[in-house]
């Protein structure tokens, strides 16, 4: 069993999520978090997926994925070869910090507070799924009203093959980059 | 209202018509002949308008519109053309989705047009509404609704586009009533590529010439084609190719007809019911090459003693088949004409006439305890081999032999002769019964002036008999063969060995064919003995209109060799064990 982040950059249309999630059903391959987006080329999405599975098993099913007529091309890819981050926002009793020392783990932790009303607070937490976890973890005698957060999101490490890809000219026609991002 | 006249005729590239007759113009522009479907409420406006298409495209009504993707699936598979259905919404278009799964699996491809309930209505459980892109989403090379008119010729075009190139597939279009009746100024353009699909990938040649060193230094090659020979019209490359390195070669089903049956190098069928030699030699050749085929686990049983000893080299158009299944040590990724056209300089010429007579003496073998007793049985029952042998003898060995599924099946396919490519038309990859009548319906249309035999169980025909219906109303000219054990016969030979002969659910109480025939006033015989069995064959072919021949075969024959289920190839047996 291996910790894979498997990347799917398709064409944007209603139905590839749909497409996409049905790969993994079909071999009950759990996923433990999923983002979409856009990226640096444009018209093109980005899906980022957290699986953990055998390899040879993800990567049949990456070639499969790549096999959509939709989809550009996928890749996987092991934790090393990886930067990703996770984004959290917590909702704190505002009590919590006259009552509390949450200003000060909040602060221990490097979150931000992005609005701190008369009853509540919302908090930002950027990084790693374990650096979120203890954060939740110093808050939650506090108190948390509402906790949510995002699935990873993920760059890779080498040169990264997308970015070859979409310098290639494909069938004749040079995919344009996007430069306003 | 002059000027307005002159720049419409001044503008023949676009006119303004409605949503349906886009459709039939597309199909027009796309070298459409038939169209398989049934109509209905959600796809009227598209029957109205073919209302004025006789002379271009004629329409087959099949009695079920699975029946319809079974014969667009012959059409396609006889032809090499891509084969078309229409159905309605709801139940006319979830109809649709077993031949749309069997295409998928077969690489068959299609185009099928769904009718949809209108845009504003989606979502609200109206009459008929369901959510056939949701449904046929997994089962599809690619699909995609409709809701405006204006998206009918770029879509229909890439329709067509995407189901014929690379590895074919079918393609399911929705198209919603409103976009039907809605008007647009139409121009059609077909589709040559979009970017984020590479049917058919560049052939890297440093993968030729590995894989050309490799076949050149082998002592025992052998060579396992597929339907990617068929698909990529390969069978003449593919035939110089195994001529000049003088290499054994073996297919599956599905590349069934592709090498003429009589060539020397043609030693046989792969896979659980296919020949000794095969299927034993496969675990002792040197260097195993692959073209088109992806090793689907009825050829290769247990894959843990799949051709362990040998260095395969796979030629493959689809990237997510090499070492799918069976490590590929030399993989060459591309269309199979292309590389075989480039391997062929490169390879040299070759003996292996040695290594050929191992499998000569397998052949032998099991001519002498399996194939003799079959072709020429001394038993009173009449057996399903000497039926087809007398089918090969009438026609010469150059029908277009249809197929459904089980005991039946893979007689016919053992033992059918060939002379032509794109003759044995079969459900390999699904296994569908009740695909061959219609498809045999299918494929006489798409191959005109070939004769056409359907080959089939009591119990497949059963599953899609209704398309006798279909037969009555064009009039077309198939010969139907129904081997009658009364009996699901390959579940009952499974119970018989592997679940201590508990029959069940497998006996069959039949109709009288010979009544349901003269019910759909098909020419018709029944035989059950054997002097009277060539007769009737000869009688079936040179009848001039469709035939059904109805044959009783024995009850409990069983279909050997075999390889029993998660065994090894060369575990291959040629009779029931005795301890049976």
């Amino acid at each position: 069993m291996s910790r894979l982040t498997i990347s799917i950059f398709s064409e944007s249309r209603a139905g590839i999520l749909n497409k996409v999630s049905s790969a993994f059903s079909r071999r009950k391959i759990n996923i433990l978090s999923l983002t979409a987006s856009e990226c640096e080329v444009e018209g093109i999405f980005r899906y980022t997926l957290l699986v953990e599975d055998d390899e040879s098993k993800i990567r049949k099913m990456v070639l499969q994925l790549e096999k959509q007529v939709e989809v550009v091309k996928a890749f996987y890819h092991f934790e090393e070869e990886l930067v990703s981050q996770e984004l959290a926002l917590f909702k704190i009793p505002t009590s919590s910090m006259t009552n509390g020392n949450a200003e000060k783990i909040i602060r221990e932790h490097n979150a931000r507070f992005l609005t701190i009303e008369q009853d509540y607070a919302v908090v930002e937490k950027t990084g790693f799924r374990a650096e979120i976890q203890a954060l939740f973890d110093e808050l939650a005698p506090l108190g948390i009203l509402e906790y949510a957060s995002s699935g990873r999101v993920s760059i890779s490490k080498p040169e990264t093959n997308i970015q070859s890809y979409f310098n290639q000219e494909v069938l004749g026609e040079k995919i344009s980059r996007r430069i306003s991002i | 209202m002059e000027s307005v006249k002159s720049q419409t005729i001044t503008a023949p590239s676009t006119q303004q018509v409605n949503g349906s007759k886009a459709v039939l113009e597309a199909l027009v522009k796309e070298g459409v002949e038939y169209i398989f479907g049934y109509p209905g409420g959600a796809i009227m406006p598209i029957y109205d308008e073919l209302y004025h298409y006789h002379d271009q495209l004629k329409h087959i009504l099949t009695r079920h519109e699975q029946g319809a993707t079974h014969a667009a699936q012959g059409y396609a598979r006889a032809s090499g053309r891509v084969g078309v259905c229409f159905a309605t919404s709801g139940p006319g278009a979830t109809n649709l989705i077993t031949g749309i799964a069997d295409a998928q699996i077969d690489s068959t491809p299609l185009v099928c047009i769904t009718g949809q309930v209108a845009a504003h209505l989606l979502g609200t459980d109206a009459f008929q509404e369901t959510d056939i892109i949701g449904i046929s989403m997994p089962v599809t090379k690619w699909n995609f609704q409709i809701t405006k008119a204006s998206e009918i010729p770029g879509v229909l075009a890439k329709a067509f586009y995407i189901a014929k190139s690379g590895r074919p597939g079918p393609v399911l279009i929705d198209i919603t009533k409103n976009a039907q009746f809605e008007e647009f100024d139409f121009s059609y353009e077909q589709c040559k590529g979009f970017r984020s699909y590479i049917p058919t990938p560049k052939l890297n040649f440093d993968q030729i010439d590995a894989a050309a060193r490799v076949i050149n230094a082998a002592e025992k090659p052998m060579l396992l084609l597929g339907q990617g020979v068929i698909l990529a019209e390969a069978e003449n490359e593919l035939k110089a190719f195994i001529e000049k390195a003088h290499i054994p070669t073996a297919w599956t089903i599905m590349g069934l007809s592709a090498l003429e049956t009589t060539h020397e190098l043609n030693v046989g069928m792969l896979g659980m019911h296919g020949n000794y030699g095969p299927n034993k030699l496969t675990n002792e050749c040197d260097v195993l090459i692959a073209v088109g085929m992806r090793f689907d686990d009825r050829v290769t049983g247990d894959l843990k003693q799949y051709a362990k000893q040998a260095t395969v080299v796979h030629i493959e158009i689809d990237n997510a088949e090499i070492s799918k299944n069976v490590h590929a040590h030399y993989p060459v990724l591309g269309d199979a004409k292309e590389a075989l056209t480039a391997l062929l300089p490169v390879i040299e010429e070759n003996n292996h006439e040695d290594w050929l007579n191992e499998f000569r003496a397998f052949a032998q073998t099991e001519y002498d305890k399996v194939i003799h007793d079959e072709l020429n049985p001394e038993s009173a029952e009449l057996t399903m081999g000497e039926v087809i042998k007398f089918i090969n003898e009438e026609v010469n060995n150059d029908a277009i032999i249809v197929t459904d599924v089980g005991q039946h099946q893979m007689v016919a396919c053992r033992y059918a002769g060939f002379k032509q490519t794109k003759s044995s038309i079969t459900s390999g990859g699904l296994g569908t019964m009740g695909f061959c009548l219609p498809a045999a319906i299918g494929a006489k249309m798409g191959a005109p002036d070939r004769e056409v035999i359907a080959i089939i169980g009591d119990g497949g025909v059963q599953m899609t008999i209704q398309e006798l219906g279909t037969i009555l109303q064009t009039g077309v000219n198939v010969k139907v063969v129904i081997l009658n054990n009364e009996f699901l016969g390959m579940v009952r030979q499974w119970q018989e060995l592997f679940f201590d002969k508990r029959y069940s659910a497998t006996e069959m109480i039949n109709p009288d064919f010979m009544l349901l025939a003269k019910a759909y006033s098909i020419e018709c015989e029944k035989v059950d003995e054997r002097d009277k069995l060539r007769a009737a064959i000869h009688e079936m072919i040179s009848h001039d209109g469709p035939y059904l021949l109805e044959v009783r075969v024995g009850k409990e024959n069983n279909v050997f060799p075999m390889v029993p289920s998660g065994a090894s190839v060369s575990d291959i047996i040629l009779e029931k064990p005795q301890n049976i």
